[in-house]
Order: C-alpha cells, then sequence, then structure tokens
C-alpha cells in the first residue's frame, strides 16, 4: 500500500467514525425523553384533574392506593390495605345515625418527601382541611364529602371514618397527599389557595414530591424535566433523568420521534390507536409496539325519550344488524376488543356469560318486523302509521376514528331497513350541551372511563338522570329507567362479601346486555411506541398509568 | 401634531374598550362551560360541586358584571389569574410574547429582506422569464399552506438530514445560543417563506405602479438611468403602502402564528391564546388578545407617523382633517 492510499485510508476511516458519531443518540441510555401530546394545566394533585396531570405527576408522587397492572387495588403509601376481614375496616352506625364504615390505614414509615421531611398523619389532616374546603376549588370532591372525621392514632396511624357504607373504602385513590410544612403558609386565605400553591409558585420545590423522581424544572407548555429523588424509599430508578416533552401536533411528534428528539410516545396521552397503526405500518420495524384494551368503554347511547327506542326489539336489533368484530379487525387490526356489556373482560366482575350479539341481519330484521316495522319502501322500514324507521346519530365531529365508524353503521343499518342521518359537533358543544343536557334526539355515540370496579350508578341508576331540577347532574344521559337496575346498584354498594358482590355485579351486567340502556362498541386501547432498548413498561389499561410504575423501567441488556 | 396625538391616542382607547368588551362576551357566549363539562366527564361530581365550582370561578355572576369587575381591576394593572395556568397572567404572558416577537420579527424582517430586493427586480423586468419565475415562486409561498410546508421541512431537514431539531426550543440541559437558533431555524423558514410571497407581490405592484408616474417619466427624460430613477425617484414612493402594511403586520407580530408555533411546539403567543380561549380562560384570551390590537393599533399610528416623514405630501394637518 503507498503512503498517498494509507492516508486516504485514513480519511476515510475518520470520515465514517465522524458519520458514525454523527447518526449516534446525542445522549446517554440514563435519560429518557418522552412525547406526550398534551401539557397539565397545573401542578396542585387536588386541583383539577386531567389525564396528561395525572402521567406527569406519577413520576413525582405516589397515591396513597392505586390499582397495579393486574388491576387488583394494592397499598402503596400505606402498609396494609384494609378490609372486613382483616378487621381494620368495620361497619357500623355513626354517632349522628348513618350507616358509616371505619378505615383504619397506616403510613408506610419508610415515606419522606423529597427534602427529607417524614410522611406523616400531620400531612393526611392537612390534605382532608384543603379537600373538603368549599373555596379549594378541589375538582374530585368525593372522598372529601364522605369523611366524616379523621382519627390520628399516632404519627402514622389514623381512622377514616366514612358517613356512607359502601364497598370501596379502601380506594384513597383520589385522596393525595399534600406536604403540610410547606403548603400551610399558602392555604392560610382558602379562596387563593389555588393560586398560592408551592405546585404552581415553586414547583421545583423537592419537598412537594415523594415519588421515584422530583421536578427539576418546568417550562409551562413545553416540557417537565425529573431528577432522580435522593431521599427515595423504594426501588433505585434506572434513568438519572426524565423529560416529558408536549408536542401537541401528531404529525410533529412522530416527526419528533424518527428524528430522535424523543424516544418514546407515551399511550396514555399519545397517538390514538389508528394513527398508531399508520405509523406501524411505516416504521414497525424501529421501535416497539404496545396496544392495550383500556377502561374507555366506546359505545352508543340510547334516548328513551324517543318513543321509537322505547322498544327493546328496535335496540336490539340495531345491535344485531352491526358487524362489530369486522369493525374490530378491519379498523384497529383487532387490538379493540368488541364489548358485550360496559365492563371490559380484564376486569375481576366481568361476567363472560352476558347474552351477545353476534353480527346477524335476518334476526336484526326479525325483530324489527315484531316491533311493526315492517313495511319496506325504498330501503326503509315503516310503521302502520307511516312513520319512517330513521335516527339521528351523533358525535364529536373532527374525530376520525368516530366518524369512519358512523359511515359502517349508517350503511349496515341501511341494509336492514333503518335510516340514519350524521349530525356532529364539536366536542365542546357535544359535550357541554347535547350530552349533558340530553338533548340529542336519538343516538350519540361517545366514550366512558370508569376504574376497575366501579360501579355504574352514576350512569344507570334512575336517580341520575340530568334534568334541570338537579342542575343537569348525574350521567344517566340515555334516561334509562329500569327498577331492577336500581335495586341492584343499591345492594351492590352495601354488600362487600365477595361471593354477594360478585353475583350481582354479574347480573348487573346480565340485565344490561339484555335491556341495552346503550349500544356497546368496543373497548378503546391505549398504542405505546417506545424505544426497543427500553423494558419494563407495563400498560395498565386502566387510569393509573404506566408511568406509577417508572422505577421498574430500565435498559435491556 | 399634539391634536393628532390626542386624537389616536383617544380613537385606540375607545377601540380597545369596545374589542375587549366584545371578545368577553364572544368567549363567555361559547357553549359548554369548562365546569359544564367536568361535570358531564366525572361521575363523582354533582350539581353541588357544579354550583360550588362556578362560584369559586365566577362563573355564576351575569357577564356584564363579570366583565365590569375585570375591567376595573386591568384599570390598576390587575390583569388576574390564569384559570387555566393558575398563575398571574402576565407571568404567563411575557414569556412567550418574547418568544414570538422573536420568531415572528425576525420572520417578518427576512421577508423584507427577500421581498423588498425581488419585488423591485420582478418589477423593473415585467412579463420576461425572471419575472414569471419570481411570480410564479411567489404564488407557491402564499398558496402552500404553513402546516404542510411545516411537515415537509421537518420531514426533509429533520427526519431525513437530521440538519435541525423537529421541534421545541432548546435541547433538554443545553439550551447555548446555537442550540437555540437551531431550534428556530425551521420555524423561521415557513414563516418566513409564507410572508415573503405575498409581500413580493405587494412591492412589485406598487413599484409597477410608480415607475408608470410622470415624474418618473421626466427623470428618465433627464437621462437618468434605471439604477438611479429605481432607487432615488421610485423606490421611496412604492415604500409607503409597504411601511402602512408593516404597520398593520404588527399586530400579527404580538399574536404569533397558531399553526407554525403547534407544529414545531413552539412555546409561543398564538397557541396560548387559542388554547385560553378553549378553555375558557377570560383573563388569559382577552390579556392576550388585546395586546394584539393594541400592538395593531400602535403599528398603524408609527406608520402614520413614517408616512408623514417619508411623504411631504401628508401631514398632521391632513392627517387631523382625515
Amino acid at each position: 500500500m503507498r503512503p498517498d492510499q494509507k492516508s486516504a485510508n485514513k480519511i476515510a476511516s475518520l470520515l465514517l467514525f465522524f458519520c458514525l458519531m454523527w447518526n449516534m443518540p446525542a445522549y446517554p441510555k440514563d435519560t429518557l425523553v418522552i412525547g406526550v401530546t398534551q401539557f397539565p394545566n397545573n401542578f396542585n394533585p387536588l386541583i383539577n384533574s386531567m389525564m396528561a396531570k395525572s402521567y406527569i405527576l406519577a413520576f413525582a408522587r405516589k397515591r396513597m392506593t392505586l390499582y397495579d397492572e393486574n388491576w387488583n387495588l394494592v397499598c402503596v403509601l400505606c402498609d396494609m390495605l384494609p378490609s372486613i376481614q382483616n378487621g381494620m375496616a368495620v361497619f357500623g352506625k355513626k354517632s349522628y345515625g348513618n350507616d358509616g364504615v371505619s378505615v383504619t390505614f397506616r403510613l408506610d414509615k419508610r415515606a419522606v418527601w423529597g427534602d427529607g421531611t417524614p410522611i406523616t398523619t400531620k400531612d393526611v389532616l392537612f390534605t382532608w382541611k384543603v379537600g373538603k374546603h368549599k373555596l379549594t376549588g378541589v375538582s374530585d370532591y368525593e372522598i372529601f364529602r364522605r369523611i366524616s372525621n379523621i382519627e390520628i392514632l399516632d404519627s402514622h396511624s389514623f381512622i377514616m371514618h366514612l358517613d356512607q357504607q359502601t364497598c370501596d373504602f379502601a380506594n384513597l385513590d383520589n385522596f393525595q397527599l399534600l406536604p403540610a410544612h410547606i403548603e400551610a403558609k399558602n392555604f392560610s386565605i382558602p379562596a387563593e389557595y389555588r393560586n398560592r400553591s408551592a405546585y404552581e409558585t415553586e414547583t421545583t420545590n423537592p419537598g412537594l414530591w415523594f415519588g421515584p423522581y422530583v421536578v427539576n424544572k418546568v417550562v409551562p407548555g413545553s416540557h417537565v424535566i425529573f431528577e432522580q429523588n435522593k431521599f427515595w424509599w423504594g426501588r433505585k430508578p434506572h434513568f438519572k433523568r426524565i423529560t416529558v416533552l408536549a408536542i401537541e401536533n401528531t404529525a410533529s411528534i412522530t416527526a419528533n420521534l424518527l428524528a430522535g428528539g424523543i424516544d418514546m410516545i407515551a399511550g396514555e396521552i399519545g397517538l390514538t390507536i389508528d394513527q398508531a397503526l399508520a405509523f406501524q405500518q411505516r416504521y414497525g420495524e424501529r421501535f416497539e409496539f404496545l396496544y392495550k384494551p383500556s377502561l374507555i368503554y366506546e359505545h352508543i347511547d340510547f334516548n328513551f325519550d324517543n318513543p321509537i327506542l322505547k322498544d327493546r326489539r328496535v335496540r336490539q336489533a340495531l345491535l344485531y344488524s352491526v358487524d362489530r368484530n369486522a369493525i374490530s379487525s378491519q379498523l384497529f387490526k383487532g387490538h379493540q376488543p368488541v364489548a358485550h356489556s360496559n365492563i371490559n373482560p380484564l376486569d375481576a366482575s366481568y361476567n363472560q356469560d352476558v347474552k351477545k350479539y353476534a353480527f346477524n341481519p335476518q334476526k336484526a330484521r326479525k325483530l324489527l318486523d315484531e316491533a311493526g316495522w315492517s313495511t319496506n319502501k325504498d330501503g326503509l322500514r315503516y310503521n302502520h302509521k307511516g312513520e319512517a324507521l330513521r335516527f339521528e346519530l351523533m358525535t364529536t365531529s373532527g374525530d376520525k376514528t368516530r366518524e369512519l365508524i358512523q359511515q359502517v353503521l349508517q350503511s349496515q343499518w341501511r341494509h336492514v331497513g333503518v335510516g340514519v342521518r350524521i349530525k356532529n359537533q364539536p366536542p365542546r358543544v357535544y359535550f357541554g350541551n347535547t350530552i349533558n343536557q340530553r338533548r340529542f334526539k336519538s343516538l350519540a355515540m361517545y366514550a366512558w372511563l370508569s376504574a376497575p370496579n366501579s360501579l355504574p350508578r352514576s350512569q344507570l341508576h334512575s336517580a341520575m338522570i340530568p334534568s334541570k331540577t338537579n342542575g343537569w347532574s348525574g350521567q344517566n344521559f340515555p334516561g334509562f329507567t329500569d327498577p331492577r337496575m336500581d335495586k341492584m346498584l343499591d345492594e351492590a354498594e352495601k354488600k362487600c362479601e365477595q361471593p354477594a358482590q360478585r353475583k350481582l355485579r354479574k347480573r348487573l351486567q346480565q340485565l344490561y346486555a339484555e335491556e341495552l340502556p346503550a349500544l356497546p362498541l368496543y373497548f378503546r386501547a391505549t398504542s405505546h411506541i417506545i424505544p426497543k432498548w427500553l423494558n419494563g413498561i407495563e400498560p395498565t389499561g386502566h387510569q393509573y398509568s404506566t408511568a406509577n410504575w417508572v422505577e421498574h423501567w430500565g435498559v435491556k441488556e | 401634531m399634539l391634536n393628532f396625538v390626542v386624537c389616536r391616542v383617544f380613537e385606540s382607547a375607545v377601540v380597545v374598550l369596545i374589542v375587549s368588551f366584545v371578545i368577553y362576551c364572544l368567549i363567555g357566549f361559547m357553549p359548554g362551560d369548562p365546569i359544564d363539562l367536568m361535570i358531564a366527564s366525572n361521575p363523582e361530581l354533582t350539581s353541588e360541586d357544579s354550583s360550588r365550582l362556578k362560584k369559586l370561578y365566577g362563573l355564576d355572576q351575569p357577564l356584564v358584571s363579570r366583565y365590569w369587575n375585570w375591567a376595573q381591576s386591568a384599570l390598576y394593572g390587575d390583569f388576574g389569574y390564569s384559570r387555566v395556568y393558575a398563575q398571574p397572567v402576565m407571568d404567563i404572558l411575557w414569556p412567550r410574547m418574547g418568544n414570538t416577537v422573536l420568531l415572528m420579527g425576525l420572520s417578518l424582517f427576512f421577508a423584507l429582506a427577500i421581498a423588498i430586493p425581488i419585488g423591485i427586480f420582478a418589477a423593473i423586468r415585467p412579463n420576461t422569464k425572471t419575472d414569471y419565475l419570481i411570480n410564479l415562486l411567489c404564488f407557491a409561498g402564499i398558496s402552500i399552506p404553513p402546516f404542510w410546508l411545516a411537515l415537509l421541512v421537518i420531514i426533509f431537514f429533520s427526519v431525513t438530514l437530521s440538519w435541525f431539531p423537529a421541534g421545541g426550543m432548546e435541547t433538554v440541559g443545553k439550551g447555548d445560543l446555537w442550540d437555540r437558533i437551531s431550534y428556530m431555524v425551521l420555524p423561521l423558514i415557513v414563516l418566513t417563506l409564507h410572508t415573503a410571497g405575498g409581500l413580493t407581490r405587494f412591492m412589485r405592484a406598487n413599484m409597477r405602479q410608480t415607475l408608470r408616474q410622470d415624474y418618473i417619466r421626466t427623470a428618465r427624460a433627464k437621462g437618468a438611468n434605471t439604477y438611479k430613477v429605481t432607487l432615488n425617484h421610485a423606490f421611496r414612493n412604492s415604500m409607503l403602502p409597504i411601511i402602512t402594511m408593516i404597520g398593520i403586520s404588527l399586530g400579527g407580530v404580538f399574536s404569533g402564528a397558531l399553526i407554525t408555533e403547534t407544529m414545531f411546539s413552539w412555546l409561543g403567543v398564538g397557541k396560548t391564546i387559542f388554547d385560553a380561549i378553549l378553555g375558557n380562560d377570560f383573563n388569559l384570551a382577552l390579556v392576550g388578545l388585546l395586546f394584539a390590537t393594541l400592538m395593531t393599533l400602535t403599528g398603524s399610528f408609527i406608520a402614520d407617523i413614517c408616512q408623514i416623514a417619508m411623504d411631504p405630501r401628508v401631514s398632521f394637518a391632513s392627517q387631523d382633517e382625515k
């Protein structure tokens, strides 16, 4: 080899080295950048609840209890989950006459705030004081309303007296602890607390946090940087720094992922399933895709004020004439399973024996004939009065998936002689006026997000039908009334012993599937796009995000 | 001159007052109050919660009295708290305004730097191949939607070439000057190209019109060359409408570019105002929009002053007569 050739080779090698270096990620694998499509409005865990806040705060806070990835309620900040069996929960009559339950909680003695101050019952009392105050602006007020008293036993044990006998007494997920040593002074004027809270004025104060990470930097609307919490008492997290970057535009967030600006897209507040599937089709080999059916129950509410829809046969015929399996497999590659009732198959109370409505247009036609819609003219069915079987189907405008499903439904219902007029509205108008004031004429498509083991009282009890007189509260938007359902819901709230409770819940689902207060479509899936080198992310499918287990995340060997 | 200034200040104050009331009412009349939305989505909330929260946020008051309370506090410089961000309105707006002014100001500067010479160049060579090519590029700049142009530049410069970051404002943990500049390049390209097209066409049309004037013919008859005629005689006069246009555009510099800011995750005023309107954040939306209005009025005022300075036919007296 000639000397000039040697030099040329050296230069070529150097160039190759620089090219390789250029393409390498600019950060080591002890940091992680997560892309999300929403940024939380504020950081106080008690004020306002939104998915983005719940996801982001989970890196730096722990809840008292939460549902794990197997949908079991577990203690996180306490050392034992109270139950009637272990004697930590006792049903009884309160001194003022109401039925109630007294629940003993013991805080984990290792738990400390990010500045080293121990988490004690002082924080529990302070949180209760803030939560129950009407001027604080707490949105999830229910838990604070139910607590009639908190009895302090010692610095780490307390008895919570609830003035209502319900079976979810051990679930303290919305009782989110506040640091009394920092926040007490900010609560001196309760009406101003939401603005004066240290969570808004000094968000990076480590004393506010007690998760595996503490908030190190916040650029509102842009990103939050988390650094490891040196006082964290649990398993040491792998990543030294985690950045959560908000990129609202989906095209932009995927471009950032491809360009290496972010490492992963969070499933909880990231891409919708159709966007994730389209992305997977093009770049499937570069990332790992995790899909998990969730508790987001997509369905169509029937308005029971509509006399045609009062007839159960019509409701059942509408369901028989929809090929939901085809919708799930064609549009969602089977990742969003068909819903047979309002309860997800992953839920412990799921009843797999409920009536199932397989695609059967013949049966649908027969049911419609029986219901009096037997005259066919121009592809539409008519009754003896000459009225056409036609409905108005509403949903949120701009939601491509829902709009696509509307078209499928319109076409499939047309085949059995049911006419559909599509009328969509922007989400704000749809949820703000039309749904919550029951202004839809016949059919309204949207989704419910529930918690594991939750009782659908608000959606199915006849006392929960929104009206002007009750200030439009309650979520029984269809206006469904069935004394059997009311009775079961009332009983299920109080019968906490397992065989009885499970039996009631199974009967409840059976009645739901028979009576069809709503037309079940499918359970939405969350789509997580993660780098191939990352492990430990276990999508949960419920409202507690993967970030609650961030200390288990790591890098593959 | 004093009369002119006093009149303009008075006019501006009236416009700001009317605009503030109209914006407040428009946001207030939007269907779907945030509390109602919260009630509809959370099974735990009751009608008592609804009234408690509405009272807390003052949403139970009639719109006019809410506006009156706001206007009184605003007069004393208290613009209140943002309901969405739980922070003082100005704490939210100031940093974003800086980002927006930087991005929009620079894009306007670059757009003018491109549009003025190219517009003049096209005007002095009308109906030539060069003129046609410039027109074609201008129409492309005007008609390509910014979100599509943004996607194209992201895919090309960021995903394919890896030259510039796809979005954001700085690399987390870095953030030096060069780093920040690298984040600004792509949004700047999109905004500049979008603005430059229209400005070039405007400049070309003005220059063409000026070059047809009698005094230009006289200058040519006196033996002045094209260079001298264009720069000494035509340029100054053809700039007058451009100055007015820049003055009016000043409001835009402060109100941001919603689509570009969203596509590049640029923390600017446009996106903030948009989110504030959607979230019924009266204080934030109002102050943001009012500031943009005020800047448009100020820009138009400065444009008038510049016109008086540049055009001897226009004087404060003639402005007063208007």
